[in-house]
């Protein structure tokens, strides 16, 4: 980003823009450089957690034994591995990289604003942000370590240190969870003005890009939801340490309130971190098939749909937690029902590619990946809604490989689509498409093999969040042993692969060809900005637009495509 | 402090950005109070018992915060107005005033608490305590931030800046009354 | 949420906002107080409907007067009400779905009774 020259289309006061290192890079208020401080202290984090699942899956698959680069591996480190592990992947790394960094990086550029509407309100939450994850991670150095409670963090074993064994970690780890929340609710306020406040002349709803859509209603869904968890968690933080008994059962009061509570946000939680990941491929799928996307109403009705029905099935979670099975019928119905909204996003995607004129960059697989992949968690979740066969499944790895077969192609899936798609316009060069490739099956090919002999495991009865399963003579067959030894090098080879990311990632951003404003042909405003985009943008002008997103192969027009600010 | 970009100037939605952005707060905090007194409710209406432990609350006390916060919310809408017509500190002063009720419920609610700790009826006391001091503490945080935020603004106020930002911490004054309105009842009278 | 750009505007004195809608804010003050006083009345009767109407159903009634007169809720776009209303419902919605658990005191094999008596007991609760 060069110095900004003071211009009248800026809205600033005409005064010149002395960039320090420390103006331009730690304390930006251009939401560009925000969005990259959240993508890269999320990618940072995803390494954390990817570190904590290679060392207890090294410890299920070699029970006893240490694991190389961590050490010995006992009951009370594997809880805190696992618990973190989730509470990092999501929090931490799907939530800042997918609606955090695409949001603050696409939400002005594609709307043609020159920032967010209150870009110092941007600054603060991602600074609460980090924040958040220091206090986290200084969690795992206080005395007692770090809490391993599992990310739902259930009372009484969260409540009190007597039973979680981490009197200063149960409260580091609640703590840095709310301080993201906070981070998210002011981002979030953030994102929803700006798309309902501030569109480009001429762009009406419909014009909107629908990963736009999709990370505003996420936001919306995200802040209607969390609320009552954070007064859980308020209650929950007196419990641990103020000696409250609001979840102690012992003295009237009720630990399955905090289950509400918590699922009551952990569901509409999920929908919070698919739908952009879902727009991301809309996006993509868009631009690599060069043809609009299908029913983009019926695609926005049906995310907000979808959103709405979100909050009705949150009990899922809890049918053998000893809730009234009255109550379980009524959610077991609405959970089948909200599988209804989501496969008719993904006949969406196919109409969408059926016709179309399809060239397979890096971009294009990893968004027809994210449907093929999410299709099998989606299906597996029906297993799991059904509460008769829940009593079987729940707490096993049949849940655990449903979950990573929707969390994976949310958080890393669509991660890797849109960084892969965005590059360009964020850092001005192209990535190296045959090591994108190359990085991609060698993802993806691994994934299915780790968690396919997951589901296996699952149904053979392995349940959930136990470190060394040599315990359970049932369990501890040699051929179920041999499928954790499987999934765990699958999982070795998968994070190997990773590197070439990174390789391609460091040396692209050096060496990569020069991008130009529109190396993919696109539509949306964002590709009518300099790549990267300057200060404020578009110092020429903000740009007005004329038409929809989507207008590929439009037949008025000799190219295939038609972007949204050129008049005609 | 003016610098601001093109996009908080638009308003297609019909309305200028810092309130569109206020009424999003509200909404937001609607759901962190109505999560934490739904659970009170839950809990109250299971146990009767509650009622002989909601007795020992004062409801003189109560009524005069009440009285304090609704009449402070008279001032924070009289600022409005002065803003309205451009008379800064005309409005700096209503929110000063403002300002002095929120801080005098929060003076009198530290000499209530004071008051009921002495008595034994402490936050770990038992399950209605613990609500009570939790839900009537979260209020009290939220009355002290938006005394200091309105500090913030009467200060521009005064000297004319800023006008816009008078109705804006109202709007959020006026919320954190309503919030209260509730909690009167249901800590105080209902016994 | 109109198509036009509604140019700069800080203050929002192209809306609805003319600053002539301003009604007489001493007198809802004073209703205000006088629907308080009877709250606090109301449940001294010790009549438990009574308190009902005059402790909440007031509060509601009170509640309804600051948002209309001092919020002006009713002069915002109208999306503001919606949403305001949606996250009312969504904490129904909440309280549907976890109350028929926290409140329910006992099932069919079990019963919610505090284990130490002397904290939270109710003597109706055991003869279940």
């Amino acid at each position: 980003m060069a110095q900004t020259v003071p211009s009248e289309a800026h809205g600033h006061d005409a005064h010149h823009h002395v960039e320090t290192f420390w103006s331009k890079y730690v304390f930006s208020t251009d939401h560009k450089m925000i969005a990259k401080q959240y993508m890269f202290t999320g990618l940072a984090m995803g390494a954390i957690g990817a570190f904590f699942a290679y060392v207890f899956r090294m410890q299920l698959a070699f029970p006893g034994m240490s694991v190389p680069g961590y050490g010995m591996v006992g009951p009370n480190e594997y809880n805190m591995l696992v618990t973190n592990h989730g509470t990092i992947m999501i929090f931490w790394v799907a939530m800042p990289v997918l609606i955090a960094a695409f949001g603050n990086f696409l939400i002005p550029l594609m709307l043609g604003c020159d920032d967010m509407v209150f870009p110092r309100i941007n600054r603060l939450s991602y600074q609460i942000f980090l924040l958040s994850a220091i206090v986290l991670i200084c969690g795992f150095f206080v005395e007692g370590g770090g809490f391993g409670g599992a990310w739902t963090s259930y009372p009484p074993l969260s409540a009190n240190a007597k039973y979680n064994l981490t009197p200063l970690g149960q409260s580091f780890w609640l703590v840095a969870v709310a301080l993201e929340f906070v981070a998210f609710l002011l981002g979030g306020i953030n994102f929803i003005t700006t798309t309902m406040n501030s569109r480009a002349p001429g762009m009406k709803m419909t014009d909107i890009p629908m990963v736009i859509w999709m990370i505003v209603i996420a936001s919306i869904l995200f802040m209607v939801s969390v609320g009552p968890l954070i007064a859980g968690a308020v209650m929950l933080f007196m419990d641990q340490q103020v000696g409250t008994h609001f979840y102690d059962p012992t003295t009237g009061g009720d630990p399955i309130l905090w289950q509400h509570l918590f699922w009551f946000f952990g569901h509409p939680e999920v929908y919070v971190v698919l739908l952009p990941a879902m727009g991301i491929t809309a996006d993509v799928m868009a631009t690599f098939a060069r043809k609009k996307l299908f029913a983009y109403r019926t695609v926005l009705y049906t995310a907000i749909g979808t959103g709405v029905l979100s909050f009705t099935v949150w009990a899922h979670h809890q049918f053998i937690a000893g809730i009234d099975p009255r109550m379980a019928h009524v959610f077991t119905i609405t959970t089948l029902l909200i599988s209804i909204p989501i496969a008719e996003m993904c006949f969406v995607y196919i109409a969408t590619l059926w016709g179309g004129s399809i060239t397979l960059t890096t971009p294009m697989l990893w968004a027809l990946a994210f449907v093929a992949e999410f299709l099998i968690g989606g299906v597996t979740g029906i297993f799991l809604g059904a509460s008769g066969a829940d009593i079987y499944f729940h707490d096993t790895y049949f849940v655990l490989a449903h979950f990573h077969y929707t969390f994976f192609p949310i958080a890393i899936i669509g991660t890797y689509a849109g960084i892969t798609y965005w590059f360009p316009k964020m850092f001005g060069r192209m990535m190296n498409d045959t090591l994108g490739k190359i990085h991609f099956w060698g993802t993806i090919i691994p994934f299915n093999l780790i968690f396919i002999p997951l589901f296996i495991l699952g149904a053979a009865g392995q349940h959930r969040r136990i470190y060394d399963y040599s315990l359970f003579p049932e369990l501890a067959t040699p051929e179920l042993q041999a499928v954790r030894v499987f999934a765990t090098v699958s999982l070795l080879v998968m994070l190997a692969f990773q590197a070439v990311f990174i390789f391609n990632f460091v040396t692209s951003l050096r060496r990569g060809k020069k991008a130009g404003e529109n190396p993919w042909k696109a539509n949306t405003l964002e590709w009518s900005a300099a790549s990267p985009p300057p200060h404020g943008n578009w110092p020429e002008g903000l740009p007005s637009v004329y038409r929809g997103p989507y207008e590929y192969a439009h037949p008025d027009r000799e190219e295939d495509y038609w972007p949204q600010h050129l008049p005609n | 402090m003016s610098a601001r970009p093109i996009a908080t100037t638009r308003s297609t939605a019909g309305m200028p950005t810092g309130r569109l952005a206020v009424w999003w707060v509200i909404a937001s905090e609607i759901v962190i109070f109505g999560g934490l007194l739904g659970s009170y409710i839950m809990h109250r209406l299971n146990h009767d018992a509650w009622s002989n432990h909601a007795a020992n609350t004062n409801v003189y006390i109560g009524t005069f915060n009440t009285l304090v916060l609704l009449t402070s919310s008279l001032s924070a809408v009289l600022a409005h107005k002065a803003a309205d017509a451009q008379d800064g500190p005309k409005a700096a002063r209503f929110l000063f005033l403002t300002m002095l009720g929120g801080a005098t419920f929060v003076v009198v609610k530290a000499f209530e608490w004071r008051m009921e700790i002495h008595h034994g009826f402490t936050i770990t006391a038992n399950t209605f305590w613990s609500f009570y001091y939790t839900a009537a503490g979260l209020h009290a945080l939220h009355v002290i931030a938006g005394v200091i935020i309105m500090g913030i603004v009467a200060q521009q106020a005064k000297k004319n800046l800023e006008l816009h930002r008078v109705e804006l911490i109202g709007v959020y004054w006026h919320f954190v009354d309503v919030v209260w309105i509730f909690l009167f009842p249901l800590l105080y009278i209902a016994k | 949420m109109s198509d036009e750009h509604h140019g700069e505007s800080h203050q929002g004195e192209h809306d609805e906002h003319g600053g002539t809608h301003h009604g007489n804010y001493v007198k809802v003050w004073a209703i205000l107080v006088v629907l308080l006083t009877i709250s606090v009345l109301g449940p001294t009767l010790e009549i438990k409907i009574v308190t009902l109407l005059t402790a909440f159903g007031i509060a509601i009634v009170k509640a309804y007067l600051v948002a209309k007169n001092f919020m002006h809720v009713n002069v915002q776009p109208r999306f503001i009400l919606y949403l305001m209303a949606t996250c009312l419902v969504f904490m129904l919605l909440f309280f549907a779905g976890t109350a028929p658990d926290v409140m329910e005191k006992h099932g069919d094999n079990w019963s919610k009774l505090p284990i130490d008596p002397s904290i939270e007991y109710d003597p109706h609760d055991a003869h279940h």
